[in-house]
């Protein structure tokens, strides 16, 4: 650690290339707290907006047509607005509008943190999105694989849960795949109602050290290898989930 | 019988002595195109029934009205004696039952060969996983595809497929098989190898409907035949006759098209 | 072994593709709400709003008993131009980035097919780069690293913040539209370079007038899809202190005493607005989608 600091100094001095987060304890545990909120929100997001995702499709083949108006309108809604406006409609708009509780001070505290609302708005956003993803899956697999299941004796959530979700998951991972990799660039609109996620503690930091282009290189190429870890993942994730005859394991 | 399989109350006990499918003027309608204008048509135990007539002309939804894929309209379908065409109808029951082999397979692309024969019996008799696999092997082999165990779907021709869908089909001890148009899809070279699969099944006394443009195929392998056009049986006989003296007209020029 | 090499790939027998389906307002039993009701609704509601506006004053008395301020709808009507101003704004900013984005990310996507390993690699790299950072942090790049102002033979040209802005929106558009048309390229049957390469046809008259008019349609769906979502980033650049619509809403806020339950009302009124101008364009986005997949 300490070789790491001294070699930041070294290059201080003899290139002014300035990594403060190299040398300066401060520095250093603000943009590893920034990291980890923007890993934090990320993977929280992450579950909240598959959730939305799987109860969002499920509800559109609902009997009511009230809920699947409901849950249309809720798609096109959020896909056409800015994610942007909509932190703020809800960090500003609702909140305000949303009963205060005490915290433990006795003191009068909105009932959710600006992380909770980035965290609400990034969810329902890429929600959103992977209700479209998951219905257009379950939609890929052809009647005719299910009229092979209820031939043979499936009732209806049982032809669901083991020929239509195995299937609708290969189909929909490409797309999800995007969706989520969004998300995580999507979690830096957080730093527009300061939550410490990596673009603000960045911003600080250059803010302090008047650093910008160093730290502005150093906090595009964190962005990217975190997408990167990402992409690695979800594409091993898919490489395990192919079928061999079909889709890309037809190459095997 | 020791219980009700279809979850109705049975008009009387099914014995093997009466039809073990018995259908009865069954009407059909798709909107306003009428399918099945009032179709009957009698099935023994161990009999193998060729169902043929021009494209259109309501066979196959003829067969998956016996299985309940298809609701009808009007008319009485009774599998063992008891009737398909009634709203109290388990039809889950019913198609433990009613074995079915389609035009395109429609295996489980994500599951091995074995699992596919395994599933069922599995997920929905509930049956003992030993038991079962011992028996999808042995289906398997059946068919002639040991060694193909393992392969998926995508990697198989479609004939060895379309033996795999019989496989997976017969995993579940059905009482009757329905085949619809099991061999349209299939190259020509492979057509064979399904088809001597069905004749070996027939002639174990499995109770057979087929669906086929397969005439060769049709007068070897039926006990009766017969002849659709336009939602309506036109004629029926055991094959020697239905080939060597066709009595309707729309029979013979459908068999003067297509031999 | 020889047997499984016979099995044709049948991808319709097994797993459709995905089809794009209408999201648009559900055609159930509710009376289908097409894009004219949208309008409808949008006019309608600003009729109203207009109307609620015109009998405010009419009560005057009551005003002055109750001292109640504005109202948030007389407030939306009262900044209407102002705010609209600003959504102009964001209009342009989105037509100045994407053009300037799709034709450096044309030149970026031609890169990447280039006969030269270092020109592909690079582009390859520069595409990947930004494409995969977040939009807000490209604005704060172009924003910070971007002079104010250029000299060029002695001659002073200034780059103001909403210029700056634009090449920060440019610059994922560029990555975007590089990576569109490397997919289109592919997507192209290997024979189509071969037939012009036997008509004796350069490289670059191949690629110019052959490969990419075909890629035009292909790219144009995505390509659609790619502006509204840049339409809908331009309210970033209020972050980073351009004048926009945003900005304007938060100036707006603070004119009517900052009051906290405006705060629904006006940024609200900033989702209607990009709605009415984004869905329009989805919709279009999907009809050509499907036109499209139908003839392919």
């Amino acid at each position: 650690m300490e070789a790491v600091a001294e070699w930041g100094r070294a290059l201080y001095e003899t290139t002014g290339i300035n990594l403060t987060i190299l040398y300066d304890a401060f520095d250093q545990k603000r943009f590893i707290s920034g990291l980890g909120m923007t890993i934090y929100l990320s993977v929280v997001s992450l579950f909240f907006s598959l959730v939305i995702g799987v109860i969002g499709a499920w509800a559109q083949g609902s009997d009511f047509k009230l809920v699947r108006w409901l849950i249309n309108g809720f798609i096109v809604i959020f896909r056409n607005t800015p994610p942007l406006v909509q932190i703020f409609f809800f960090y500003f708009g609702l909140s305000n509008l949303l009963p205060y509780i005490e915290d433990a001070d006795g003191m009068r505290a909105p009932l959710f943190t600006n992380v909770q609302w980035a965290i609400i708005s990034l969810s329902l956003f890429a929600g959103a999105f992977n209700i479209e993803i998951f219905r257009s899956g379950i939609e890929a697999v052809p009647n005719s694989t299910k009229e092979a299941a209820s031939a043979l004796g499936y009732t209806r959530l049982g032809t669901y849960l083991y020929i239509v979700l195995p299937l609708a998951i290969r189909v929909c991972l490409p797309a999800l795949n995007n969706n989520l990799v969004n998300l995580l660039k999507t979690t830096s609109l957080a730093y527009a109602i300061a939550v410490p996620e990596l673009l603000y503690a960045s911003k600080q930091i250059w803010t302090d050290a008047q650093n910008v282009p160093t730290m502005m290189v150093v906090l595009l190429f964190t962005y990217v290898a975190l997408v990167g870890v990402l992409v690695w993942a979800m594409n091993a994730w898919e490489r395990s989930m192919a079928i061999p005859g079909y889709g890309a394991g037809r190459a095997r | 019988m020791a219980k009700p399989l279809i979850g109705t109350p049975a008009v009387a006990p099914w014995t093997p002595d009466q039809p073990i499918i018995s259908i009865v003027d069954v009407r059909k309608a798709f909107g306003a195109f009428e399918v099945l204008k009032g179709v009957s048509l009698d099935v023994r135990k161990g009999e193998a029934i060729c169902i043929i007539g021009p494209s259109g002309s309501g066979k196959s939804t003829l067969i998956r009205c016996i299985n309940a894929l298809v609701d009808v309209n009007s008319g009485s379908i009774l599998v063992e004696n008891q009737e398909v065409n009634d709203p109290r109808l388990d039809k889950l029951k019913l198609r433990r039952k009613v074995g079915m082999v389609f035009q395109q397979y429609n295996l489980f692309p994500h599951k091995t060969a074995l699992q596919n024969v395994m599933m069922a019996p599995i997920n929905v008799l509930k049956q003992d996983k030993k038991e079962v696999e011992e028996r999808a092997r042995a289906l398997l082999a059946k068919v002639r595809l040991t060694g193909k165990e393992n392969s998926y779907p995508g990697e198989l021709s479609g004939g060895q497929q379309q033996r795999v869908a019989i496989a997976r089909s017969l995993a579940m001890r059905p009482d009757i098989m329905l085949f619809d148009e099991v061999t349209a899809a299939l190259d020509p070279e492979t057509v064979k190898e399904v088809l001597v699969t069905i004749r070996e099944l027939a002639e174990e006394g499995m109770t057979c409907l087929l669906v086929t443009h397969e005439m060769k195929f049709a007068r070897d392998v039926a006990d009766h035949i017969y002849f659709t056009d336009k939602g309506v049986i036109v004629e029926h006989a055991p094959p020697e006759e239905f080939f060597a003296n066709p009595k309707d007209e729309r029979t013979r020029t459908f068999l003067g098209q297509i031999l | 072994m020889s047997e499984n090499s016979e099995a044709p790939f049948r991808p319709m027998a097994v797993l459709l593709e995905p089809r794009p389906r209408p999201i648009g307002l559900p055609d159930v039993g509710l009376p289908k709400l097409t894009m004219t009701h949208c309008y409808w609704l949008a006019v309608a509601a600003l009729l109203v709003a207009g109307v609620a506006h015109a009998q405010a004053p009419a009560a005057p008395a009551q005003e002055a008993l109750s001292a109640a301020p504005a109202t948030p709808l007389s407030v939306i009507i009262k900044w209407l131009p102002f705010l609209l101003k600003g959504f102009v704004f964001n209009i342009v900013i989105s037509l100045m980035a994407m053009a300037l984005g799709t034709v450096s990310g044309v030149l970026l996507g031609l890169g990447q097919i280039s006969q030269n390993a270092l020109i592909r690699r690079t582009s390859w790299f520069v595409t990947q780069f930004f494409r995969n950072s977040p939009w807000l942090v490209l604005l704060f790049f172009a924003m910070f690293m971007i002079p104010f102002e250029f000299h060029v033979f002695g001659l002073r040209i200034p780059l103001p913040d909403w210029f700056k802005a634009i090449i920060g929106f440019a610059l994922p558009v560029m990555a975007n539209v590089a990576e569109l048309l490397r997919g289109a390229i592919r997507s192209l049957p290997s024979g189509q370079w071969e037939a012009a390469e036997s008509l004796a046809f350069s490289r670059t008259k191949t690629i110019w007038g052959i490969i990419l008019p075909q890629c035009v349609k292909r790219m144009l769906p995505p390509w659609m899809n790619l502006y509204s979502l840049i339409t809908m980033a331009t309210v970033l650049a209020s972050i980073v202190g351009v004048g926009e619509m945003l900005t304007l809403t938060a100036q707006v806020h603070a004119a009517e005493g900052g009051r906290p339950e405006l705060f629904a009302p006006l940024y609200g009124f900033a989702m209607v607005c990009f709605f009415l101008y984004c869905y329009p364009i989805s919709k279009l986005t999907q009809r050509l989608e499907r036109r499209f997949n139908v003839k392919t």
